[in-house]
């Protein structure tokens, strides 16, 4: 509490608001002995640099978290990443998270999906349902969603080359159910650019990428408001080996070029921004983890607000996601995992992050267990009822040690940005090699850190023990593919082939033209074309981009 | 002269995660090896043909999409194929342990799980190299 | 594939697996080099050899990966000899231009070969050299050399080249102009690739201006050609304009004599590796009691009665 007028302007109005539409989750918040816990603290004095640098919750710049009482009106949504096997497999493990307390959906798809070939491509032997789920046509994604009530839940998937296929296959199973386009919620990874320098999922050149992204951003403007049409990632980008600043840096870089394509192809800012969603790793070094999602949250509402003129308060706003980070993970003692994965998930909630996943134990062996996804979705539980972090509001701030890291992180992202500017942008610094260099640099100096033990690593370079019980692991058995392919191959029979032929030609003629694909692309997915089709057709269009330095 | 050796590392199959091969080439390349990197996402066949091109001693594939079984084999049988069996193969990953045994078998000169300290990756490529 | 006369039947029938240990072989001198060396000459037949050049981030590889793809249309087959530096420190060396050449890895006529200039002035020269024999005697009638230019050792290399070309792309900073300077004299084509970038129109400008004032020995300006390699635009331009100079400097003699200078060159280069090879365990053990210089001068007419 404070009576500073900036203070009472604030509870007056973004707080008073909120209450009113957002009800806390309980009417008081105490300690053990009946002590109330404040919902905001604030400085005694508050000055202009605690106004410009920190603000308000649900204030500009939002250093202090995009919601006025954060996380007590709603938790975040714990959203575990999952999808293996076949379409059939996941939807039980969907079921079952659900079950368990899950709040929201998050699709792993298998490569070859995620490149756009289908389970019978010569470069998919080996890799059908190993990392995810797969999907050839719509009838997998029937599969998937079956029984499951797509206007209720919100649905993540981490597509990106062709997320138009997969976001018109979600479109059209949603249809199906009978559920209006506008109740539609969830994201669709749809970051194209971190796949060139880190996540290696690319189809496309970038350029032909850009306009497809940029469609979407269109189509949904208009059809499905309440669905993030992006979700710009720093965790791949931190998972290939970079530092936090460099993390935020480069994913404020890459957030910068969709926002410019866009207004270029004549979108309306204050219409596409607010559904541009985020995406941030969560690693081992917790305080800096924490300085890094205030800074990032701060310099987007700057570069929104300052650089481009957005007017709508939503449009200032960073929401992100949370993953923990799975380069840190290791084989070796891997209940140590649990207690990496809780300090990691403790500081993304501390940073105001919107939802979390958090990593299982033994994903540095195999894909994740039934057992031990549950312990990591508990983790999440656990923080979020039992620790008290989600009893008041950004808590750190005012620590001279997290302000200062905040600062730092600020400052120093904010130069690696001018860097890629300066270097022309984005596309041309991925096209010369600049931002892999950065990224390599920083992952070889890690390594070269933990080999001559300047970092310990606990149960692998120290604290070492001679291991005999091993844990069990989950298998994606190798009949999968071949049961996929014979799937396949059946529907390719099965379907009205005249329907689906027309609907490519249809999409390959407005290819090169500045039509939305958007409705296209619907149009062939209804008809059962599969997704590896509908790709070729764009790469006989569009080119491929192969050979990423 | 001396006579330096080559090796080429590899990265078969979808996984683009490449933040490990590209250590390992930088750590190889510190210890003195002339390492040639294909890049991410390339077929077995197009690894050995590359191989046998670059004349390296020895090829070390890296995957960690669960698809090494299938892969890491295919790589052996291209580069028998292309007469090279000579060619020692070696290879890292996400690879549970059970595993390890398979892909030695399988003709896998070294196999890498998760936790392998760089020293240890280096020395097994010098002990395959000193071979030759 | 142990025997030398394996190796050489290798080479003529095109088998990947002769042509790399050959080039082994050469590139480390190890035994059987000068073996191969002295039958090749005899099969080689008619070829270029096309030198690209120019800063990183021009985007070289890409060029070359494009050339390959338009003379392979052509049906013709294509060497590629792709340099990087060693590392000082380490010797080592991380050999990547060859992941922009991936493409071609399962075609049987694409013959690419990654070398490092193991930190040698002469010595990378005649085992590009002798790779250039190596791939030319395998039926490559095209073969690139691609190589930073900017240290004196591959400005040796590109003397090895029957045509030059110096890839410049917008962008990459002040460090070209510099380079531009040297490279200039002995360059025959200036390519602007990324032509779409901010700033292409400016550099093409620019260098079209300098190249105006250079007329070659026909009276030529110094040709540019612009390209976006990304996307292969500009690259049946680039094969038109490298075919038009092939023809003209074969009709006039400049390739042969090129191909002399080249040659003395590499004669030169092997000599002085035969006599350092020499030279240095004599001088390990010689005691220095005279100048420096003098030693050399005794110790090369005691190598003289030797040799």
């Amino acid at each position: 509490m404070s009576n500073h007028p900036a203070y009472t302007k604030w509870a007056d109005n973004q707080l008073a608001k909120s209450l009113q539409r957002f009800p806390e989750r309980r009417a008081r918040f105490i300690h053990h002995g009946n002590t109330e816990v404040p919902r905001l603290a604030v400085p005694a004095d508050i000055d202009q640099n605690y106004l410009d640098q920190l603000g308000f919750p649900g204030q500009y710049p939002y250093t202090r978290g995009v919601q006025p009482t954060m996380y007590r009106g709603r938790l975040w949504t714990m959203r575990q990443y999952a999808g293996f096997s076949t379409a059939a497999e996941s939807n039980k493990r969907y079921r079952y998270l659900l079950d368990h307390g899950t709040t929201g959906l998050s699709v792993a798809f298998d490569l070859p999906t995620q490149i756009g070939y289908d389970s019978d491509h010569d470069m998919a032997l080996g890799e059908v349902g190993k990392v995810g789920v797969a999907i050839d046509t719509l009838a997998d994604m029937e599969t998937l969603f079956s029984k499951i009530p797509l206007g209720k839940v919100s649905t993540s998937m981490t597509i990106n080359s062709p997320a138009m296929v997969l976001l018109a296959m979600y479109v059209v199973v949603a249809e199906k159910q009978g559920v209006a386009m506008a109740d539609i919620k969830g994201t669709i990874q749809n970051d194209v650019l971190k796949e060139y320098v880190a996540r290696g999922t690319y189809i496309f050149p970038p350029r032909p990428s850009l306009r497809l992204i940029t469609d979407i951003f269109q189509w949904c403007g208009s059809n499905t408001p309440a669905f993030n049409t992006i979700s710009i990632s720093g965790y791949h980008i931190r998972e290939a080996g970079s530092t936090a600043v460099q993390e935020v840096g480069l994913t404020l870089a890459n957030a910068i070029t969709y926002v410019q394509t866009a207004l270029d192809a004549g979108l309306e800012l204050d219409v596409f921004a607010r559904r541009l969603a985020f995406f941030f790793n969560a690693s081992s070094d917790l305080f800096e983890e924490v300085a890094k999602f205030r800074a990032a949250r701060r310099m987007w509402a700057r570069i929104m607000k300052e650089r481009f003129g957005a007017t709508n308060p939503s449009s200032w706003m960073l929401r992100f996601h949370t993953q923990t980070a799975g380069n840190t993970l290791t084989a070796q003692q891997v209940d140590n995992n649990i207690v990496r994965v809780t300090l990691q998930a403790l500081s993304a909630v501390l940073g105001g992050t919107q939802s979390l996943h958090t990593n299982s134990r033994d994903e540095a062996l195999s894909l994740p267990t039934e057992e031990s996804v549950r312990t990591a979705l508990r983790t999440q539980q656990v923080i979020a009822h039992e620790s008290g972090v989600a009893n008041t509001v950004d808590p750190l701030a005012g620590s001279y040690f997290v302000e200062q890291l905040t600062d730092r992180i600020e400052l120093e992202a904010t130069d690696l940005i001018g860097r890629i500017e300066d270097g022309g942008g984005v596309v041309a610094c991925i096209e010369d090699g600049f931002i892999q260099r950065q990224i390599e640099n920083s992952a070889y100096d890690y390594q070269r850190e933990i080999e001559e033990q300047e970092r310990i690593i606990v149960g692998v370079n120290d604290f070492v023990v001679d291991e005999e019980s091993k844990p069990p692991l989950l298998r994606v058995a190798p009949e999968v593919e071949d049961e996929q392919v014979a799937r396949l191959t059946t529907l390719k029979h099965e379907r009205d082939n005249a329907d689906v032929a027309a609907s490519l030609d249809r999409l390959a003629d407005k290819a090169r033209t500045d039509t939305n694909l958007m409705p296209l692309v619907i149009a062939c997915v209804r008809a059962y074309a599969s997704l590896g089709e509908i790709c070729d057709v764009l790469r006989g269009e569009f080119g491929e981009y192969r050979d990423r330095q | 002269m001396t006579t330096k050796h080559r090796i080429l590392i590899g990265k078969p199959g979808l996984d683009g995660h490449d933040r490990g091969a590209k250590v390992i080439a930088r750590a190889l390349r510190d210890a003195g090896y002339e390492v040639v990197y294909t890049g991410i996402r390339r077929s077995p066949a197009e690894i050995a043909a590359a191989a046998i091109q670059e004349d390296v001693a020895a090829v070390g594939l890296s995957s960690l999409s669960g698809a090494h079984l299938r892969l890491f084999p295919a790589v052996v049988e291209e580069l028998r194929h292309g007469g090279a069996a000579d060619i020692a193969v070696l290879g890292g990953g996400v690879i549970p342990e059970d595993d390890v045994a398979v892909l030695l078998a399988a003709g896998i000169k070294a196999v890498f799980t998760p936790g392998t300290s760089l020293e240890e990756v280096v020395q097994a490529f010098a002990a395959v190299c000193d071979e030759q | 594939m142990k025997s030398i006369d394996d190796i050489l039947a290798g080479i003529t029938a095109g088998q990947p697996r002769a042509i790399g240990r050959a080039i082994t072989l050469v590139e480390n001198q190890q035994e059987g080099s000068e073996a191969v060396l002295s039958h090749l000459d005899s099969l080689v037949c008619n070829y270029l050899v096309l030198g690209i050049t120019g800063p990183p981030g021009a985007g070289k590889s890409t060029l070359t990966s494009r050339l390959i793809e338009q003379y392979r249309a052509d049906g013709e087959r294509v060497g590629v000899i792709a340099i990087d530096p060693s590392s000082p420190l380490s010797g080592g060396a991380i050999l990547g231009d060859r992941i922009r050449m991936m493409r071609h890895a399962k075609d049987p006529d694409v013959v690419i070969r990654s070398m490092a200039t193991r930190g040698r002035l002469g010595g990378l020269c005649s085992a590009a050299g002798s790779a250039v024999r190596i791939m030319a005697a395998s039926g490559c009638s095209k073969i690139i050399i691609e190589t930073v230019g900017v240290g004196q050792s591959e400005m040796d290399i590109i003397g090895l080249a029957d045509l030059t070309l110096l890839a410049l792309a917008p962008g990459l900073g002040d460090d070209i102009q510099a380079m531009k300077a040297g490279l200039l004299e002995v360059v025959d084509l200036l390519v602007v690739n990324k032509n779409d970038l901010r700033g292409a129109e400016n550099l093409a400008m620019d260098l079209e201006g300098v190249a105006r004032q250079r007329e070659d020995k026909y009276g030529l300006p110094t040709r540019v050609c612009r390209t976006i390699a990304s996307e292969g635009q500009g690259i049946e331009q680039l094969v038109a304009l490298i075919a038009e100079l092939e023809s003209l400097h074969s009709e006039s003699g400049e390739m042969n004599r090129r191909r002399q200078v080249s040659r003395n060159r590499e004669v030169v280069d092997w000599g002085l590796d035969m006599i350092r090879e020499k030279l240095e365990p004599l001088a390990a053990l010689h005691k220095h009691e005279a100048s420096p210089q003098k030693t050399a001068v005794q110790l090369l007419q005691k190598l003289w009665l030797d040799l």
